[in-house]
Formats: C-alpha cells, structure tokens, sequence
C-alpha cells in the first residue's frame, strides 16, 4: 500500500505550501505549524512504510534486489512513435519522461534522513521562528522544499530529477532572501541562485548527452545499458564527457571548487534553513546525482579522477577558511562544504556506499550543529560573531550537550556517527587502485585535522573561554524552548548512533549500511573486476585482500588527529577572553589574512566574473568583455550597419533621379512626346464627316479608274 | 418584239451606271441618315442589275445552266437586308443618345 503510493510522498508537502500560499496569511501561527509539520511528519511516517515494504518486496525471490519503479503517465515527450531522433549508435528512438517514481535503497536512505531530519528541523523552526514575520511564508517554503526534495530523490529519470533539482534551487533562492529588505540577504539570494544554474547549464548539457547516448533518461535503463558493455571507445569518451558535464552540475548544487562560493553567503538566511537546505539536504543532491549515476561514472575514469580531485582540493580548501572564520554559521558553512569535499571523494575513488554514508551520517551531527547554533544565536539575541560569546555552557545546556557531541561526531571519535564515515572514506581512498589515491588520502587526512581543529575552535569560543558578550545580552541568555531542544536531542541521538548501521567488519562490525547499498553499487564493482583484468577500466578498481593491519593503523592515525586538533584548539582557545588574538594571526599574519578573506576567491570573482571591479570606467573581466562587445556592437557593427544604410539611401536617391529623369523623361515620355507631335498634322487628314470619307474614297476609286483607263 | 425591244447588255449597264451614280451622289449629299440608307441600296440595286445582266449575257453563250451571276445577285440581296437591319438598329441607337439623325453632325469618328 505504502509502496505502490510513494508518489504521494511528495505532494503531501505540495499541500501543505499549497494552503500556506493562497491561504496562510489568514491562518493562525499555530494552524500554520499543524499543516505544514504535519504533513512532514505524515510524509516520514509513509517513507517508513514504504520503504519497509520495499525491503519485504525486494528480498523476495522474484523480485531480488530489484529497484521498484511506478509510473504514473508519460510527462514529457511522446510514446506515439513518430517523433524520433536519432542517438550516437544511430537508432532512431522517442524523446520520453515519465512521471515516474523510482524506490531503491539509494532513493530509500535519502528518503529516509531527507523526511526525518527535514520532519525535526521543521519542529525546531516552530520554535525558533515563533517571534518572527511571515511565519506562514517561512513553512510554505519548508513544505515546498521539501515537496521538490522528495521529488528529486524520488525520481525515476534524470528530466524529473532534474525538477526537483530546480526546485530546491529555487527554495533554496527564496529561503535564503528570507529577510529580504536585507540587501545583504538578497544578494546572498541571487548569488546562490546564479552560481547554481551555471552549474545547471552543465547538468542539462550531461543530460543532453545521456540522452543522446543511451536514448533514454530513466536511471535503470541507462545503468542496464552502461552496465550491459560492449561500449566503443567512442562511446566512452562520449560518456566522460557526460559525466564530467553532470558533475559539473553537482558542483554547482553541492559547492565544490570553483562554484562553492554561494554555500557559505546563504548562511544570511534562517538558521533552521541552514541546517535543512544548505547542510543536510539540499546540498548532497549532487552527491546522489552521481551516485545515481555510478554506473556511468565508472566507465569513465577520467571523470572519477576529476571528482575525487574536485573533493579533496574542496575539502582542504573550505577546511583551511573554517580555521579563521569568526561568525559561527560560517564556520560551519565552510564546515559543509569540506565535508561534501570527502562525500565527492569518495564517490571519486569508487567508494559509493561510503560516501553516500558521509551524506547519512552528516546528514545528523551538521543539522544539528547548525540547530545547535541557531539555538546560540537565540539565546545571544541574534548575535553571531563567536568574539562576542564564551562561556555559555551553563546557560544553555541542552544546547552545549548536544554540539559537543556533533562536534566530537564531525571531529571523528569514535564510536560516533562521523568517525565511522569518515574513516570509512580515508580508509578506500588509501586503499583503492593499489594506493593510487595516496595523496588524496593525505589531504583528506590534514582535513580531518583541521576539522577537528576548527570545530573545537568554534566550541571553545562559544561555550568555553571567558564571556565577552555586552552586559545587555549577556543579562538576556535564555534556554531555547522545548520545541528546539527537542529535535537537538534526537539529532544527537542519531548521530551517536547513525555510525553503528555501517560500523566496519575490521571492528567487528557488518557493514550493514553499505550491504543494503549492495543492489546499487555492487554490480559495479563486478564490472570493474572485469574490466579491470583486461586493462581497460580499471576506476575505483578495488584492492585484493583487506588488509586489517593498516586499516586500524589507519584509524589510529585519524583519531589522533582529532585529539591533535582538540589539544591544539584547547591550548590557545581554553581561557580565550576579550581581544584574545589568533595564533595564526600571530605567527603568520599574511597567511591569516588570506584566510579571513577566503583566498580572496570571490574578490577574484568580482575581477574575472561579476564585472564589479574598474578601472578608471573600463570593467575588468567577462563582464568588461561583454562591455567592450557591446561597445563594439553598438558603434563598429552598427556604424557599418547604418553606413550600409546611408549609402543605399544616397544611391537611392541618385538612382531614383536618374529613373525619374533620364529613363522616364528621356528614354520613356521622349519618343511618346515626339510621337504626340507628329500627330497633330496628321490629326488634320481625320476631320470626322462620314460622308466626306465617303467622297474622298469615291475620289480615289475615280482617280484610280481613270488612271488605269487613261494611262 | 425582236426589234421593238432590242435590247443589249449595254442598255442594261447604262441603266445600271446611272442607278449607281444616283446612289453615289445621295450617299455623298443627303443629310438624313435613312436617305443615306436608301442611297446604299441604290448602289447594291444598281449592282444587282449589272449582275443579272451580265448572267443574262453569260447564260447565252454557256447554255442556260450559267446561272452564277444571278445567284450571286439572290446573296447581294440578302446582303442588302442584313446591312439595312443593322444600319437601322446602329441608328436608333444613335438617336436614342443624340437626338438627330443628320449624318453632318455625326462627327466622333475622328482622332
């Protein structure tokens, strides 16, 4: 029942932002947080049935592993049979998307955390917006979100996918321009959503190629095809470039390198927000796109090279800003984006399950760190500068509890959700390809470092150290309500406990997490066992034989890092107090500069981009280019465009003096003019009298007898 | 009868002659327009006569089967009625627009 109705999964959010956006101003606050937490909770409660089904059904023998496909009716194009094109092998096939619906274990996990953390955060923000305007506004965006989320995981081809994709684009545009009379806000607002469709562009473009590729866009058709072989050379090049445009569009949705740059300005809008959209979502729809995609990344080593490149660089890069950054949500927004550095790394490195793990398990400790700090900012009276905190931990200690524990998730320790994860994805990265990926694995492991470092960082300021807020604010600390401490809870729980369903088999474990992923990946790495063997493939090409030794060693190794980070972060932030200076600033303030300001990458931006910078009144960049074009345009083209003009209408009208006078006065009225002159004598032998005709005939008859009579 | 009525093919051409030039010279003088068409078959007549004359003469020295010109003068006959049927309705017409039927004040025919 639940099974055969996961389309209903997402149009009970569509309802819920359906009645808050003809209905909501008129409804009650609390009407407003019934039907639209309401339909989450519904909505959850429904993803668990269905995918408890779906667990029943897919372990039947008939139906073993087998994904579960609905369609409703065909969306998009024609099944007539008449409108084809032709793909790269040349059969002609139809242009087709259906509404279609598509439940497997990938789409189920994302079901799963996407309708229970977004059902939690939904909680929270009842609290957390209660004081707040457009409160009906607020959750019709959430409800819509989560409308567009659930239909992207929930799609069954990439047209659909692509959707949802959109429309948590534009959620996301809309939540982050909340407080829009902000300007700050709105600019957030558009920059996000114009980094995200050049990312877009890229996903449409992959799309195209797909389509052109395999002749269709539903996932199980392409992976049968990708995974069915036979594929020539050209169509693997032609597939990289698929991938490689597709990952494209995953940078852009999930901020990595060199799109990243909206993830840490949408902190402008609210805090649950955050957490929901740009942390445990929203933001690792481009993971799943391409571990949707997995059996087409893998034909393509060159494009899983870029991505866990991609990953690592973003993951160190972000990392190595969150160390400095002062406004706690930045932190943690850098903090995202580093984390969805190592998701991106390890679905580089072929590490599917591990990475869609990461999404899982970060899914937790983020959201609620970012509930956590929503929590701080309430309780500082919207302040978000950590120099102007410290010292909150018994003043709200829900709140301390359970950021200590997302922090120590995040930093690594086990037995936490992010240790778990995390190590999971170090450990294949240094041990696929028979260590090709061992620098990688070194950067991914200074990153854990600095994670740890920066989180404890962000901890220390704010619940340790010396309070350095104003005696206004500090008079005003309050616990959050219930209704936040709550789903802060619950997300501590989880991410305590997420870590368990993937614990690794060299602790004892089974590695549930990634069995369950099996029908997915698994065929995978099947496929690169064998054309590994022949030399031709060999992309996330697993090591033989697990080597438990170093995988322990490399365990150790990644908690002492999070220890180093703890000690080093505890070290100078313990008693930090009013005007407490950065080591980094101290010992090298050039590098700490850089840093504040985010390797000047958006100042670069302005200057190659955004066309905000000038000199003198030239703009520099693409922008200037596009100034400069246009000056060209308007002046060279169209000068010439108007000199064409000119001159024809002077030729014109030299032509048309020469026609009105010289071929018509001359050439044409001339010889009539003549001819008209030459009639007037004649006109004389035609005086009009019948009967003087007469006489004049009879004349010449008698003239003519008597000529030839007499001649 | 011989000798009281001797008469030759000659006579008959004067006589014909003479018609003809009677017609001429109403065709050319006459004002009225139905004179002018009397005039005409004046001519046809005189024409007619110098046809059956000239057949008269013909049918004494081929036999009395040489009937051509007097057949030829039954066409001019014919001839001559469709031409005043068609002259006449020409002048209604005319009258109908200008009210006269004098051939001098008939003078559109020109440039």
């Amino acid at each position: 029942m639940f099974l055969s109705h996961i389309w209903l999964i997402p149009l009970l959010p569509a309802f819920g932002a359906t009645v808050m956006f003809f209905f909501g101003r008129k409804l009650q606050k609390a009407t407003v947080s019934a039907v639209c937490v309401g339909t989450i909770v519904l909505a959850f409660l429904m993803v668990c049935g269905a995918v408890w089904q779906y667990s029943v059904w897919s372990s039947s023998p008939e139906h073993f592993h087998q994904p579960y496909e609905k369609t409703l009716y065909t969306w998009l194009g024609s099944d007539t049979g008449h409108l084809t094109y032709k793909t790269q092998s040349g059969t002609p096939v139809e242009f087709r998307a259906d509404a279609g619906f598509l439940l497997d274990p990938l789409s189920s996990i994302w079901l799963l955390f996407v309708t229970g953390v977004g059902m939690l955060i939904h909680i929270y923000s009842t609290g957390y917006m209660a004081h707040e305007g457009g409160y009906y506004r607020f959750f019709g965006y959430l409800n819509l979100f989560m409308f567009s989320m659930l239909t992207l995981i929930l799609a069954n081809n990439y047209v659909l996918l692509f959707v949802g994709w959109e429309g948590v684009g534009l959620c996301s545009y809309l939540l982050i321009g909340f407080y829009f009379h902000r300007k700050s806000a709105s600019d957030a607002a558009n920059k996000a959503f114009i980094v995200n469709r050049i990312g877009d562009a890229g996903f449409l473009l992959g799309m195209f190629f797909i389509a052109w590729i395999f002749g269709s866009l539903q996932f199980t058709k392409v992976t049968t095809l990708a995974r069915a072989g036979n594929l020539s050379p050209e169509t693997l090049t032609y597939i990289t470039a698929a991938t490689l445009l597709l990952f494209v569009g995953a940078c852009g949705k999930s901020a990595q390198l060199p799109l990243y740059i909206w993830l840490p300005d949408a902190m402008e809008g609210p805090t649950p927000v955050s957490a929901l959209i740009h942390a445990a979502t929203m933001v690792t729809a481009g993971v799943y796109m391409v571990a949707r995609s997995n059996a087409l990344f893998v034909l393509a080593p060159t494009s899983m090279k870029t991505v866990a490149i991609v990953g690592a660089l973003t993951a160190i890069f972000a990392a190595s800003i969150g160390l400095v950054q002062n406004d706690i949500k930045r932190v943690l927004a850098y903090s995202t984006v580093s984390q969805l550095g190592y998701m991106f790394l390890a679905l580089g490195v072929g590490a599917f399950a591990a990475g869609v793990f990461h999404v899982f398990t970060h899914a937790f400790f983020k959201a609620l760190l970012f509930l956590g700090s929503g929590s701080v900012i309430h309780a500082m009276s919207g302040e978000q500068d950590m120099r102007n905190m410290g010292d909150l931990r018994r003043r709200i200690p829900f709140t301390h509890w359970t950021m200590l524990i997302a922090t120590l998730a995040i930093a690594g320790f086990p037995p936490l959700a992010g240790f778990v994860s995390k190590d999971a994805i170090l450990w294949e990265t240094w041990s696929r390809e028979g260590g090709a990926y061992r620098i990688l694995w070194g950067i991914g492991y200074i990153t854990a470092l600095m994670t740890a470092f920066y989180m404890f960082r962000l901890m220390y300021l704010t619940f340790y150290s010396r309070p350095r807020m104003s005696h206004d604010v500090e008079h005003h600390i309050h616990e959050s309500p219930k209704s936040m401490t709550a789903p802060l809870v619950i997300l501590a729980l989880c991410a305590i406990g997420a870590g368990w369903l993937g614990w690794p088999q060299s602790l004892g474990g089974s590695d549930r997490f990634t069995k369950f992923l099996e029908p997915v990946f698994a065929p995978e790495a099947r496929v690169l066992q064998l054309e590994g063997q022949t030399g031709q493939l060999y992309a996330g090409a697993k090591e033989e034989g697990h080597n438990t030794g170093t995988e322990w060693l490399l365990m150790g190794l990644s908690v002492g890092a999070a220890a180093l980070g703890w000690g080093v972060a505890w070290k100078i932030y313990r008693h930090a107090d009013k005007g407490y200076t950065e080591p980094i600033a101290a010992a090298a303030p050039p590098v700490y500069n850089v840093l504040l300001n985010k390797y000047y990458v958006d100042q670069g931006y302005d200057y190659v981009f955004t066309g905000r910078r000038k000199v003198g009144d030239v703009r520099l960049g693409v922008m200037g280019l596009g100034e400069a074009s246009s000056w060209f345009d308007a002046n060279v083209i169209d000068g010439a465009v108007n000199g064409a003009g000119w001159t024809t209408r002077v030729l014109a009208t030299v032509s048309s003096w020469w026609d009105k006078w010289i071929i018509d006065g001359v050439g044409v009225n001339g010889p009539a003019i003549l001819a008209r002159m030459l009639s007037y004598p004649a006109r004389l032998f035609e005086w009009g009298l019948v009967q003087w005709y007469a006489l004049v005939m009879t004349a010449g008859l008698v003239g003519f007898v008597f000529y030839y009579v007499y001649h | 009868m011989e000798t009281l009525l001797n008469i030759s093919t000659l006579h008959y051409m004067v006589l014909s002659a003479a018609l003809f030039l009677l017609g001429v010279i109403g065709v050319l003088t006459r004002r009225n327009v139905v004179i002018v068409l009397m005039s005409i078959e004046l001519i046809l007549n005189a024409v007619n006569l110098n046809l059956v004359a000239f057949s008269h003469y013909w049918q004494s020295i081929q036999g009395p089967n040489a009937l051509h010109g007097q057949v030829f003068a039954i066409f001019v006959i014919t001839d001559a009625a469709a031409e005043a049927a068609v002259g006449l309705g020409i002048l209604i017409a005319f009258f109908r627009n200008k009210e006269t039927i004098n051939v001098d004040e008939v003078n559109l025919l020109k440039w």
